[in-house]
């Protein structure tokens, strides 16, 4: 399933937030997209699952998705919006649970994603017994859980600490390798977004207009060790998001 | 620097001044139990030497002897069973209807704008004002009594309710939407649990105002109650009967207090 955003604009009353945004995504495609703080990328990845409607322009799924897909586009959250009162088990179940399967089918699904994300030992705990990294691989598990489509993840790093976001990025790319999902991914860490993208989306500051698209070649496994090519990239980018992080910060002291 | 500067800063070393002592009382666990026996202590010496006149009030163990009569002619039993069950029936109702009607204004637009003002405007009525009112309507037995518990117990638990729905995190209930839960199972799987502090206390306020109520409407009419106990002793000047009431509506108080403890820290153990 390929989805397709066209002539996408959108205002909150009088701030106009983003203009005429288009972009495909393609299946087995990570999308990364940054920009400077306030242009509007958690509200387009909004768009993009169907939690807000745009006042103009549509996102279009082109394809269906899999059949036992049960929640084509789910999101990963920066603040992990794990149910404190539900182990962790519990958090995973509650994204199956209003799905027509019986218990065993669930079970089943529940034990795979915690083995997947490496949390059989944690079945029991409860959310404030873990850590944030470990909040996070709950929140993986669980959207992995659903059979996604798309992955559609805001900023799922940014509460964590660097070395925890290292590791987890890496399980993400890991993850990548083996099952090839789709994933529209919103970062403000040009490193990550270098790391993780296949196309890496700028968007100008308020109202966000695409900026500019860059794709990167080089297979994401490969890309860990060759952090020195990449960083070609990242100074490519940089100088794009400079100049907008630059005005966005100015105009936000104006107002 | 010289070496008699060397030699005072080595003489006059010593351990910097600790200065964040204080303003973090936590409990200590036998100084309650002395306060209350050194203040039951202190009065009876005072009854027994004469100058706390009996008149004015009755030494403990007089008030404890008042409660062992009552002990022994069985009335304890048949007071208490009265006051109990006005106070479980009376409460039980409010608190389901107040959780009922408050989600309704938490969750929908067309409640909170036709209810929300109507409880407002209702919620600092002392409910003991309409007591003679829904005597007339439920007659003067138990009916008036459990309705003015209810009524009393309703609007502070609605407002518990819809204060504990408004103050769910949105990010939760947009996970649940992003995962395309049902509206029912977002309210019964997200938004209700995460309002149950709230309405936990709430309910805490609740049965304070409900045992206040209780004692009231007995005063007012009831041939059996601890309200109605402590009318009568009053009336009769038995201020040993009155002390021991007062006793026991204070033991109620604390038990039911207790109790909430007990369902928060059961329902609330994943804070
Ligand atoms: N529900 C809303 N109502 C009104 N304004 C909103 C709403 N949501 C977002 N905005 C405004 O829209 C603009 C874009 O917000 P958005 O959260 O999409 O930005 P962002 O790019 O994700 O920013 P950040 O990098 O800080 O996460 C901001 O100026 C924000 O104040
Ligand atoms: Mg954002």
């Amino acid at each position: 399933m390929d989805l397709s955003l066209r002539q996408i604009s959108h205002n909150y009353d009088e701030v106009e937030v983003l203009s005429d945004i288009n972009l495909d995504v393609q299946q087995g495609e990570i999308v990364c997209i940054i920009g400077p703080s306030g242009c509007g990328k958690s509200t387009l990845l909004r768009f993009i699952g169907g939690l807000e409607q745009p006042r103009n322009g549509q996102v279009v799924q082109i394809g269906s998705p899999p059949k036992d897909s049960l929640n084509p586009l789910t999101y990963i959250f920066q603040d992990f919006a794990l149910l404190p009162w539900r182990t962790v088990e519990g958090n995973v179940s509650l994204a199956l649970e209003d799905h027509a399967l019986s218990a065993a089918e669930r079970e089943k699904i529940i034990v795979d994603v915690l083995a997947r994300t490496n949390l059989s030992d944690f079945r029991k705990a409860l959310p404030k017994q873990l850590s944030g990294g470990m909040k996070q691989r709950v929140a993986i598990a669980r959207a992995l859980s659903v059979r996604p489509a798309v992955l559609l993840m805001d900023e799922p790093l940014s509460a964590l600490d660097s070395q925890t976001r290292e590791l987890l990025l890496d399980d993400l790319v890991d993850l990548w390798s083996r099952e090839k999902y789709t994933a529209c991914y919103v970062t403000h860490n040009l490193s990550e977004a270098v790391r993780f993208g296949h196309k890496i989306v700028v968007l100008s500051r308020r109202p966000g207009k695409i900026r500019e698209i860059v794709e990167i070649d080089m297979a994401l496994e490969e890309r860990k060790n060759n952090m020195a090519e990449l960083e070609k990239t990242q100074t490519q980018l940089w100088q794009a998001m400079r100049d907008e992080a630059l005005a966005a910060d100015r105009e936000l002291l104006d107002v | 620097m010289s070496k008699t500067d060397l030699e005072t800063t080595v003489t006059d070393e010593k351990p910097v001044p600790f200065r964040g002592a204080g303003f973090l009382p936590t409990p200590r666990r036998v100084v309650a139990p002395l306060v209350f026996i050194g203040i039951i202590a202190f009065w009876e010496f005072g009854s027994h030497n004469g100058f706390i006149s009996p008149l004015v009030l009755p030494a403990p163990s007089e008030a404890f002897a008042a409660f062992m009569d009552l002990v022994n002619s069985g009335l304890l039993w048949k007071h208490l069973s009265a006051s109990l069950q006005r106070l479980i029936v009376g409460w039980t109702a409010g608190t389901v209807l107040g959780i009922m009607v408050g989600t309704l204004i938490g969750l929908f637009s067309v409640a909170r704008s036709g209810l929300s003002p109507l409880v407002s405007a209702v919620f600092p009525i002392p409910k003991i004002a309409l007591l003679p009112l829904f005597i007339i309507w439920f007659g003067i037995g138990e009916g008036s009594k459990v309705a003015t518990i209810l009524f009393g117990t309703f609007f502070p638990t609605v407002i518990a309710t819809y204060g504990g729905i408004d103050n769910v995190d949105r990010g939760l209930i947009r996970m649940g939407q992003s995962f395309g839960l049902s509206r029912l199972s977002i309210i019964r799987k997200i938004i209700l649990p995460g309002a149950l502090p709230a309405i936990l206390s709430g309910a805490r306020i609740s049965v304070a105002i409900a045992i206040v109520l209780l004692v009231a409407a007995e005063m007012i009419a009831a041939e059996y109650g601890i309200g109605a106990y402590v009318l009568l002793a009053g009336s009769l000047m038995a201020t040993d009967q009155l002390i021991a009431g007062v006793a026991m509506l204070s033991i109620l108080g604390l038990v039911i207090a207790w109790l909430i403890g007990k369902a928060e820290k059961f329902f609330l153990r994943w804070r």
